[in-house]
C-alpha cells in the first residue's frame, strides 16, 4: 500500500497548485485523477493540446500549462486514470485504475473535485445531440471536435466562451438562446462598482460578446418556455421571447446555466453542507484554510463554491500551506505571511463574481420544470413524480429516492440532486437547508465485483513514497 | 446513424484503427476519446435506457452522467472515459445496472 503525507483528489487547478506547494514544502504527495492527463476539465489535456489548438482556446486555457508542468516534482506522484470510490477514516483512499483496485493512505487529504454543470431539465433534454456546454468545451479541447449545427441555450460567461471559441475555429454556433432578462441586469448593476476590481473578467466578457456580434451570431435574450424537439435525436429548439414563439432547426444543443460544486466526495464523508443563496447551490463546511470539520480532510476549488480556475489554484495553495504547517513542514508565521498574499490575490479574482451571479442566474424554467419533464435522467423520473411525493408527505430527497427511484441510477444523483431539492422545497414551502440533499455512500462511483476482487492490499515496500 | 456531418474534426487523425460497434466496423482515431470518436463517426445513440428504451448519447463528457454507457468486451464502461484502441468490440448495453460500471 502506498503511503504519503498528502493525498490530493482531483488534478484540476486547485489540486495541482496545492500539490506543488505541499511538495515544495517537503511533503510527499499523491495526486489522483480520473482523467488520463492532468488539467481538470478547465485545462483538459492542455499538455498535448496547447500547441495544436491554443490559438482557438485562448490564453486562459494555455495558462494551465504552468500548473500541469509543476506536477513534475520528485515529491509528487500523479496517479492518472484513477477513479476514487471510497475514503475511509479520512486517511485511506480506495481507487480503481486499469481494472484493479488499489489503496493509498495519507496523513491529510485535499479534495479538489471541481464543479459539475447545473442540471438543466427541459423538455427533450435527454435526446441524443443535447449535451452540456461543458461537454462541448471538452470535445473541442480534448478531441478538436466541433458540432456543425449547434444552438447554445442558457446563461452565463461559459456560453460566450465556447461560442467565441467556435467562431475562432471557423464554425460559429447557429444562435445563442439566453435566459437572463433585463431585470437581472438591473439587479446585477448594484454589484458593478465592486466588480470593477475584477475588471479583467468584465473586459473579457465584453470582448467575447463583440466577437459573436462581429461573426453575426444571432442572440436571443430573456427566452422562456424552452424545449428541445426531435424524433430519436435533437432536431430543433423552440422557445418564447416577448410573447413570440421561435423554432430553430439544429443538430446539437449545448445547455448551460451555471456550474455547481461537485460535492459527492464531501457528502460521502458526511461533511456538513449549507445552502449558498447567491450561488443557488449547496457548499461544504470548511474554515478559511479549507479544513473541513473532519480535521484530516481539506477542500479547495470550485467544489467548495464556484469561483473559477484562478481562484481555485489560490485556494489549493492556501490549503496546502495549512497542511504543511499541520504536518510540521512549515512555521506558522511563514504560512500566514504567504497566505496573506494569496488571499489578496483571491479577493481580486472573486470581485466580479457577485455581479456575474446576479446577471446570469439559473433559468427559472429549469428550476421549476413542468410535471412531465424528466428530471432524473437515469431512472426517467419526472418533475410531477417528485411533486406527487411531496403530496404524500416526503420532505427530503432521501425519501423521494425510495418512492420514485430518482437518484438510484448509475449517476448516483449527480444530475438530479439539486432539482429534487428544489422541487421539494417549492412544493413543501421549506428552505433548501430544511429540505436537504441526497445522502451519498460508497461506492462514490460504481464498482464491479471483478474489480474489487483484484484489490491490491498487500503492502508493497517498493511503492512506499517517503 | 446518419451521413450528415453533425460533428467536425479540426485536424484529421494521423492514424485510425478498426473497431466494431454493434457489429458494424468503424475506423476511429487511435487514442481518441471513444465517445467523441463515435460521435464523429455518426453514432449518436450510444444506448437505450433500461426504463423506457429511449435513445441516449453522451451528455457530460466528464464521467459524471453515465449516459454514455456501452458494453466493451462484456463490461459496462463509460465511453467518454475510454480511449480508442485497435480491435475494440463495443456493443450497446442491454441494461445499465447501477453496479455494473466504472
Ligand atoms: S457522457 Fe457523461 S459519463 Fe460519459
Amino acid at each position: 500500500m502506498m503511503q504519503v503525507d498528502l493525498i490530493v483528489i482531483g488534478a484540476g487547478p486547485a489540486g495541482m497548485a496545492g500539490a506543488r506547494l505541499a511538495a515544495d514544502a517537503g511533503l510527499t504527495v499523491a495526486i489522483l485523477d480520473e482523467q488520463h492527463r492532468a488539467g481538470g476539465q478547465i485545462y483538459r489535456d492542455v499538455d498535448i493540446v496547447a500547441s495544436a489548438r491554443g490559438d482557438i482556446l485562448g490564453k486562459d486555457y494555455t495558462d494551465g500549462l504552468h500548473l500541469t508542468r509543476a506536477l513534475a516534482h520528485d515529491n509528487i506522484r500523479h496517479i492518472a486514470g484513477a477513479t476514487v470510490w471510497i475514503i475511509e477514516e479520512g486517511t485511506r483512499v480506495g481507487y480503481l485504475q486499469a481494472g484493479g483496485a488499489h489503496v493509498v493512505t495519507g496523513k491529510r487529504i485535499l479534495i479538489a473535485t471541481g464543479a459539475l454543470e447545473r442540471p438543466m431539465p427541459l423538455p427533450g433534454w435527454t435526446l441524443p445531440g443535447v449535451m452540456t456546454a461543458g461537454a462541448g468545451q471538452i470535445l473541442l479541447k480534448q478531441s478538436g471536435v466541433l458540432p456543425a449545427q449547434a444552438v447554445l441555450v442558457g446563461a452565463g460567461p461559459l456560453l460566450y466562451l465556447i461560442a467565441s471559441q467556435m467562431v475562432r475555429a471557423g464554425h460559429p454556433p447557429l444562435a445563442l438562446i439566453e435566459t437572463q432578462t433585463r431585470a437581472h441586469s438591473l439587479r446585477a448593476a448594484r454589484h458593478l462598482p465592486n466588480a470593477l476590481r475584477g475588471w479583467r473578467y468584465l473586459v473579457k466578457g465584453l470582448s467575447m460578446i463583440r466577437t459573436l456580434r462581429q461573426a453575426g451570431v444571432q442572440r436571443f435574450t430573456a427566452a422562456s418556455e424552452i424545449a428541445v424537439e426531435g424524433e430519436g435525436r435533437a432536431e430543433a429548439v423552440s422557445f418564447t421571447v416577448s410573447g413570440k414563439r421561435h423554432r430553430l432547426i439544429c443538430q446539437t444543443v449545448l445547455l448551460h446555466h451555471g456550474v455547481v460544486p461537485n460535492t459527492q466526495m464531501a457528502r460521502a464523508l458526511d461533511i456538513p453542507h449549507h445552502w449558498d443563496a447567491a450561488q443557488h447551490c449547496f457548499v461544504p463546511k470548511r474554515d478559511d484554510w479549507g479544513r473541513s470539520p473532519q480535521t484530516s480532510v481539506f477542500l479547495a476549488g470550485d467544489g467548495t463554491g464556484i469561483s473559477g480556475a484562478k481562484a481555485a489554484a489560490l485556494e489549493g495553495q492556501i490549503a496546502a500551506l495549512d497542511i504543511a504547517t499541520d504536518l510540521g513542514a512549515m512555521a506558522a508565521d511563514q504560512r500566514d505571511a504567504q497566505a496573506a498574499i494569496l488571499r489578496r490575490a483571491k479577493s481580486v479574482e472573486l470581485a466580479a463574481r457577485p455581479f456575474l451571479d446576479a446577471a446570469y442566474p439559473p433559468f427559472a424554467g429549469a428550476l421549476a420544470p413542468a410535471d412531465d419533464t424528466i428530471i432524473c435522467r437515469c431512472e426517467e423520473v419526472r418533475a410531477g413524480d417528485i411533486r406527487a411525493c411531496a403530496t404524500l408527505g416526503c420532505t427530503g430527497p432521501n425519501q423521494t429516492k425510495a418512492f420514485s427511484r430518482a437518484g438510484m441510477g448509475p449517476c448516483q444523483g449527480r444530475y438530479c440532486g439539486l432539482t429534487v431539492t428544489e422541487l421539494l422545497a417549492q412544493a413543501n414551502g421549506k428552505t433548501y437547508d430544511e429540505t436537504g440533499a441526497y445522502r451519498v455512500r460508497a461506492p462514490i462511483k460504481p464498482v464491479t465485483l471483478g474489480e474489487l476482487s483484484k484489490m491490491t492490499t498487500q503492502t508493497n515496500e517498493s511503492e512506499r513514497h517517503d | 446513424m446518419s451521413t450528415a456531418l453533425t460533428f467536425l474534426e479540426l485536424t484529421p487523425p494521423s492514424r485510425t484503427v478498426r473497431v466494431e460497434f454493434d457489429g458494424q466496423p468503424l475506423d476511429l482515431p487511435l487514442g481518441a476519446n471513444l465517445a467523441a470518436a463515435l460521435m464523429v463517426a455518426g453514432v449518436h445513440t450510444l444506448r437505450k435506457t433500461p426504463v423506457s428504451g429511449a435513445p441516449r448519447g453522451a451528455f457530460c463528457m466528464m464521467g459524471a452522467c453515465f449516459d454514455c454507457l456501452v458494453d466493451i468486451d462484456g463490461v459496462t464502461r463509460q465511453a467518454c472515459m475510454q480511449q480508442v484502441t485497435e480491435g475494440l468490440v463495443i456493443r450497446r448495453t442491454k441494461t445499465a445496472g447501477q453496479n455494473d460500471a466504472s
